[in-house]
C-alpha cells in the first residue's frame, strides 16, 4: 500500500522546466567558449563605465576652457584637449552611454520589426511570405549605409534619427534569418501537435516558433550591435547624426580631422574606443555563433 | 544557364521597381513642405512655387511617380535644385570615380583576404592562422574613416623619413586628397579595403576548413596528388563558391563604404555628392545618386549570382 502511495507521488512530481533547462544549456555553452566570455565581460565593464563613469569623470564634457585648446595627452588630461579646450577623456567617457544606446536601441528595434515580419513570412508563406521577403530584398538592394543615409536625409540629421535609421537598415537581415528558422521549424511534428489540440496563431508563433529561432537570433543581434555602432558613428562623421556639443564618437572624429598635423590624438582617442567596443560585440558575437549555432558562417 | 539568366532577370524587376518607389518616396515623406524645405525657410512664396512648379510637385503622386520613373528609363532624372544642372550632369565623372574606389578596393580585398584567408586554413591553429585572424577581426572592428585618417596623418603628412632614401618625399609618401594619380589612390583604396579584406579572409579560411575534410580531397591526397594541387586545384576551387557570394556582397558595401572615404579624401565621388547634396536639401540629387549607386548594387548581385555557375557546375540554375 504504502509503495502505491510512493508512486503516485513521483508522477504528479512537476516536470523539469524546459525553458530553464535551454538557458543553462545556453550559459554552459557560453562559459566554455572563452572568445565569447572575454566579449561578454569586456562589454558588462563598458556598459558599467557608461553608467557610473559620468559621475567619475575629472571636467565636463562640455567645458571649454580655450586657453587649453589642442593640449596633448598630459596628468591634467590623460586623452589632451580638443579645438574647444574640452577634456577628450571626460567626453570619451561620456560617448560611451552614447554609443552603447545607439548600438542596443536600433538593433532592439530593428530585431522586433524584423522578427516580427520574419517570423509571419515563415510561418504564413505564400502571398504574405511573397509581399515581405520581396520588400526586404528592396531594402537590402541599397548598399551599406546608403538607406540609412536616405533616410536620416528625409528625418532631418539628430540622434533619434540615426537609430531609426540604423534600425531600418538591419530589419532584413534579422526577418531573412528567423523566416528561414521558421519555415524549418513550422513544418515539425510537435507544431501539428500543437495545432491540433486546436492553438491559435498567436499561440503557435510566440510560445512555439520564437523560443526555437532564438540561437540565430542572439549571435546576429551581438554582430549586428557592432554594425549599429560603425554606422551611426559613421553617419554622425558625415555631420548627420549627433550633433555638436554632443560628445558622440563619431562626431568628435570629424571635429579632430581638422587637426590631424597638430593635434592628432583629437581623432585619436575617440577612433580607439569605436575599435575596442565595436571588436568586443565582434568577439562576442563570433563566440556565441561557435557556441550556439557552428553551422552560421560569418 | 540562358533560362536561368532570363529567370534572374525577371526577378530583378520588381527589387528595381521596389527601389524606383522607395528613392521617389525619400521627397515625398520629408514632414512639411518639400518645395518650402528647398527653398529655405525664408524664401519667398514666389520662389517656392517656382520649385513646386519645377519639380512637379503640384501634380498627384501616381502622376507624379509615372514621370519620374518615364524620365529615369530615359536617362533623365530631373535637375539640381542648387545649381540648376541636370543630375545626370552632376553625377558625371563621379561616377566612373566612386566605381573605380570601389572595385579597386574590392580586388584588395580579395587578393589580401583570398592568400590570408588560405594561409590560415591549411595552418590551422598554428601562430600564423591566429595572428590573421587577430589582425582579420581588428579589420573588421575599425570604423574606416578613422582608418584613413590614422593613413593621412602616417602616411601623408606626419612620417619623416631618412633622408638617403631615394625618390620619395619623406614628408608626404601619399597625397592626403583628390583622386587621379597613384600617390592619390593607395591610401583611399587600402582604407575601404581592409574591412572587405578582413570578411574575404574569414570566409575564405571557414570555407577552405570545411572542404579540406572532404573525402575528394583525402582521395586526392591518397593518389599521391602534391600538396599544392590538393590546395589550389581541388580544395580552393570548391571552397570559393561561398567567398564569390561575400565578394559580390562586399562590393555593394564598398559601394556604401565610399561615401564616408570619399569625406575623408575629399574625393569627388558620388558618396560626396550625396553628402553635400542632403546638407543642402537638394533632393532630386539626392534621388538620382542613391537611384544610380542601388542600381549598380543590383546590377553586380546579379552578375554573383550569375558567375555561381562558372564555379560549381553542381548548383542546379534551372
Amino acid at each position: 500500500m504504502s509503495e502505491k502511495k510512493t508512486d503516485n507521488s513521483m508522477t504528479l512530481e512537476k516536470p523539469p522546466n524546459l525553458r530553464v533547462q535551454s538557458w543553462k544549456n545556453f550559459f554552459s555553452k557560453l562559459k566554455k567558449n572563452k572568445a565569447a566570455l572575454a566579449g561578454g565581460i569586456l562589454i558588462i565593464l563598458f556598459i558599467i563605465v557608461a553608467i557610473v563613469g559620468p559621475f567619475f569623470t575629472p571636467y565636463d564634457p562640455n567645458k571649454q576652457i580655450i586657453t587649453e585648446k589642442l593640449n596633448g595627452p598630459s596628468l591634467d588630461h590623460w586623452f589632451g584637449t580638443d579645438h574647444l579646450g574640452r577634456d577628450i577623456f571626460s567626453r570619451v567617457i561620456h560617448g560611451m552611454k552614447l554609443t552603447l544606446y545607439i548600438g542596443f536601441f536600433s538593433v532592439i528595434l530593428g530585431a522586433t520589426v524584423g522578427v516580427l515580419l520574419g517570423i509571419l513570412a515563415g510561418y504564413y508563406g505564400k502571398r504574405t511570405d511573397a509581399i515581405i521577403m520581396r520588400s526586404m530584398d528592396v531594402l537590402l538592394a541599397f548598399p551599406g549605409i546608403l538607406l540609412a543615409l536616405a533616410i536620416v536625409s528625409v528625418l532631418g540629421a539628430s540622434l533619434n534619427n540615426v537609430i531609426i535609421a540604423v534600425a531600418i537598415f538591419s530589419v532584413p537581415v534579422f526577418a531573412r534569418i528567423v523566416r528561414g528558422s521558421t519555415m524549418a521549424v513550422k513544418n515539425l511534428e510537435y507544431i501539428d501537435a500543437v495545432k491540433v489540440l486546436g492553438a491559435s496563431d498567436a499561440r503557435i508563433i510566440f510560445k512555439h516558433v520564437l523560443p526555437n529561432v532564438t540561437s540565430p537570433l542572439i549571435v546576429q543581434a551581438s554582430l549586428n550591435i557592432a554594425t549599429a555602432i560603425l554606422a551611426a558613428s559613421g553617419l554622425s562623421f558625415l555631420g548627420l547624426g549627433a550633433q555638436p556639443p554632443t560628445p558622440e564618437w563619431g562626431a568628435m572624429l570629424s571635429d579632430g580631422r581638422n587637426y590631424l598635423f597638430n593635434a592628432p590624438h583629437v581623432a585619436f582617442f575617440p577612433g580607439i574606443a569605436i575599435v575596442v567596443v565595436v571588436l568586443a560585440f565582434n568577439i562576442l558575437g563570433d563566440g556565441l555563433r561557435d557556441a550556439l549555432d557552428p553551422k552560421m558562417k560569418l | 544557364m540562358f533560362t536561368f539568366i532570363i529567370r534572374r532577370l525577371l526577378q530583378t524587376i520588381p527589387v528595381l521597381i521596389g527601389v524606383s518607389i522607395l528613392v521617389f518616396s525619400l521627397m515625398h515623406l520629408i514632414p512639411g513642405d518639400p518645395a518650402q524645405i528647398m527653398a529655405g525657410e525664408s524664401a519667398p512664396e514666389e520662389q517656392v512655387e517656382n520649385i513646386r512648379e519645377r519639380l512637379g510637385l503640384n501634380e498627384s503622386l501616381p502622376v507624379q511617380y509615372g514621370k519620374f520613373i518615364t524620365n529615369a528609363v530615359q536617362g533623365d532624372l530631373g535637375s539640381s535644385v542648387r545649381s540648376g544642372r541636370a543630375v545626370t550632369k552632376e553625377i558625371g565623372g563621379r561616377f566612373w570615380v566612386t566605381v573605380e574606389l570601389a572595385l579597386y578596393s574590392t580586388i584588395l580585398s580579395v587578393f589580401l583576404g583570398l592568400i590570408a584567408g588560405i594561409v590560415s586554413a591549411v595552418r590551422q591553429y598554428s601562430f600564423s592562422d591566429v595572428a590573421i585572424m587577430i589582425v582579420a577581426l581588428f579589420g573588421l572592428s575599425m570604423p574606416n574613416f578613422w582608418l584613413g585618417l590614422m593613413l593621412i596623418q602616417w602616411f601623408a603628412m606626419g612620417i619623416d623619413l631618412p633622408s638617403w632614401i631615394p625618390f620619395i618625399d619623406s614628408t608626404a609618401w601619399f597625397k592626403p586628397s583628390g583622386w587621379g594619380s597613384f600617390s592619390q589612390v593607395v591610401l583611399p583604396v587600402i582604407t575601404l579595403g581592409t574591412a572587405g579584406a578582413a570578411i574575404v579572409a574569414r570566409m575564405t579560411r571557414s570555407s577552405m576548413l570545411d572542404v579540406i575534410d572532404e573525402d575528394y580531397i583525402r582521395t586526392a591526397r591518397a593518389k599521391g596528388a602534391k600538396e599544392r594541387s590538393v590546395i589550389y586545384r581541388h580544395a580552393l576551387k570548391n571552397a570559393l563558391i561561398p567567398v564569390v557570394t561575400v565578394v559580390g556582397l562586399q562590393f555593394g558595401a564598398l559601394l556604401g563604404g565610399t561615401i564616408l572615404v570619399e569625406t575623408v579624401f575629399a574625393i569627388n565621388g558620388m558618396g560626396t555628392l550625396i553628402v553635400d547634396s542632403i546638407q543642402a536639401r537638394d533632393f532630386p540629387v539626392v534621388q538620382g545618386t542613391i537611384l544610380v549607386v542601388s542600381l549598380l548594387f543590383v546590377f553586380v548581385n546579379l552578375i554573383v549570382d550569375i558567375s555561381y555557375n562558372f564555379l560549381n557546375k553542381r548548383i542546379d540554375l534551372d
